[in-house]
């Protein structure tokens, strides 16, 4: 039943198409697998196996019936649990929300499910997309595919894990800071994050609102332009929703890139670990004898988005979990005297330490008194990111750089040095910030037992994710993702 | 700058978080370092410089707005699933006001 688990969007329509494969058998096929190699991988908090199983019984009938197909129909998804899914648990990792129940589906969920997706379950991450390993999930922690004694990166680990393992054929994700893009790159996958406002954040657990995105997580490009598609576009719901049309991606998969100029920001090469750059060299010098223009760009502004984005992440995060005091929904701390004393216990026991310490530093940084210095500043220096960004793109049409600085790391290396683990996310989170486009696509790996996943990420202008997916696929059909 | 263990008391009790004495003892070195990091802002001038509050595009006027029409939410049912406490249709928590 590999063949089943193996397949990209378009080779699960085939099968579909020519009657090799029912939407029943690849599900079932998947939740199989799921049984068998998830208690190695962690990936899943939990699966929907009835529900997963009614829909592709609903796709299959749709194809007795001579329908056409839906752009997603029967294909597997996992979910990741800062996402709500209507009827099922979404937990966000967290104490706080073990038995969380949501009254509503996120949009990016609804049109999946329109699309005649199949939701396997909600993947494990970082508690309430706080992390970059997936050790701060309030369960267990994920383990990288590739090398069980590694991390597969976070927040969003369990997405990346189960689409890298073949529990999913495409899965979603957040990213605020990085959090799609990084455990893309430490799991050897694919991870987008559309502009800001792309995907509507509407049943997104917020964790810091100017920042957070839902993205898809695939094997290939194509299977993640399809689900960009899919899940983007206007939603009424979230103000903060995009008004732009949603270009059809994939149409222009295949495209000639000779001539597109691709900026390479120094900064990001400055002091990087040898090996890394190696591979990120590599892909750059396919993408030029691909034809493209490779442009020295300066983005002068890098060496201060950990301190800004930290500051304005946390900063957003302490007013965003200021709902979970345990009186409408989540754990309520089962002894306390008084009101007052319920919020402060409630919330001691319900949070993990990496949330608390961010609730702590945001509270900080808005603080009476501090809020000038700290919150203000940081939004003045966002400013001049975003800006460097804008004057790049003057003069080329996408940029590469490193996903991460540091390849996967074993579970426990990084667990005692957060502002370490903080500083680790210097190439992601400046687009974040900005709130441009970035992808991150499979760049070779490094030598060793086994070998382990190098990311590359390419960032494009505002609303430019064509463009960008144009350069990811031309990359990929060159054997960009194995530099063979 | 140094983080007392006085300064993380007070923002918990802001943040409304009860620390227990080892929390606190793990939490001041590891906040003082990134608010230490983060001095790092003061080396670039900013003066004139406009604060970005969030990613903002051009748009018609008030794109946000819809017209003020009730559409149906949650019943009283969903709202309450969730209830650590409920009672009477109502969001149960200790008592709040006192009398005399």
């Amino acid at each position: 039943m590999d063949n089943l688990t193996h397949l990209t969007i378009e080779e699960i329509h085939g099968m579909l198409t020519r009657r090799e494969a029912s939407a029943e058998e690849i599900a079932h096929a998947h939740i199989e697998r799921i049984k068998k190699e998830d208690p190695g991988v962690r990936s899943y908090l939990s699966t929907c196996e009835e529900k997963a199983l009614d829909q592709a019984r609903a796709v299959d009938r749709q194809i007795a019936a001579g329908k056409p197909l839906l752009p997603l129909s029967g294909v597997p998804v996992a979910v990741k649990d800062v996402i709500l899914t209507r009827g099922l648990h979404t937990t966000c990792a967290s104490k706080m929300l073990e038995n969380y129940n949501a009254p509503y589906d996120a949009t990016a969920v609804q049109k999946l499910e329109a699309a005649g997706a199949v939701v396997l379950g909600k993947t494990n991450c970082d508690e309430f997309a706080m992390g970059s390993s997936t050790e701060n999930s309030g369960f267990f922690p994920t383990h990288n595919p590739h090398d069980p004694t590694r991390v597969p990166g976070g927040s969003s680990g369990g997405s990346a894990a189960a689409v890298a393992a073949n529990l999913a054929t495409v899965s979603l994700g957040s990213d605020t800071g990085g959090s799609i893009r990084q455990p893309a790159a430490f799991c050897g996958v694919v991870g987008m994050m559309g502009t800001y406002g792309r995907v509507s954040r509407y049943g997104l657990v917020a964790f810091a609102s100017s920042l957070d995105h839902i993205g898809p997580f695939g094997r290939s490009v194509r299977d993640v332009a399809r689900t960009l598609k899919v899940i983007a576009g206007r939603d009424p719901l979230d103000s903060t929703s995009a008004d732009v049309s949603v270009a059809d991606y994939e149409s222009a998969l295949d495209g000639d890139v000779r001539g597109v100029r691709v900026g390479v920001p120094g900064e990001y090469f400055d002091g990087l670990n040898p090996e890394i750059r190696s591979n990120i060299e590599m892909g750059i010098g396919l993408l030029e004898k691909l034809g493209c223009r490779i442009v020295p760009v300066r983005m002068p502004h890098t060496e201060y988005a950990i301190a800004c984005y930290y500051i304005i992440c946390t900063a957003e995060a302490s007013s965003n979990l200021a709902r979970y005091d345990g009186v409408r929904y989540g754990f309520r701390s089962q002894e306390y005297s008084g009101l007052r004393d319920m919020y402060r216990k409630t919330r001691d026991q319900g949070f993990g330490p990496e949330v608390k310490r961010r609730i702590m530093l945001g509270t900080y940084v808005l603080s009476s008194g501090y809020y000038d210095a700290y919150y203000l500043k940081a939004q003045k220096v966002r400013t001049l990111i975003a800006r460097d960004f804008v004057e790049a793109f003057d003069d080329v049409d996408v940029m590469v750089a490193p996903t991460s600085p540091i390849p996967p790391f074993k579970l426990g290396e990084r667990v005692d040095d957060p502002l370490q683990m903080y500083l680790a996310d210097i190439y992601t989170v400046t687009a974040s910030l900005a709130g441009i486009p970035g992808i991150s696509v499979p760049c070779g790996k490094l030598k060793g037992d086994p070998p382990l996943p190098v990311g590359m990420q390419i960032f494009a202008r505002h609303f430019g994710e064509t463009r960008l997916l144009q350069v990811a696929d031309a990359f990929e059909k060159a054997d960009g993702f194995t530099l063979s | 700058m140094a983080l007392s263990e006085k300064d993380v008391l007070y923002v918990a009790d802001l943040a409304h978080l009860e620390l227990t004495d080892q929390e606190v003892k793990m939490f001041v070195p590891q906040l003082d370092a990134v608010l230490e990091y983060v001095q790092k802002m003061n080396q670039l001038d900013t003066t004139g410089i406009e604060p970005m509050a969030q990613v903002i595009y051009p748009a018609a006027e008030n794109p946000a707005l819809r017209d003020d029409h009730a559409h149906p939410t949650f019943t009283q049912e969903e709202a309450l699933e969730n209830a650590p406490e409920e009672g009477g249709g109502c969001f149960k928590v200790p008592q709040v006001i006192e009398r005399d």
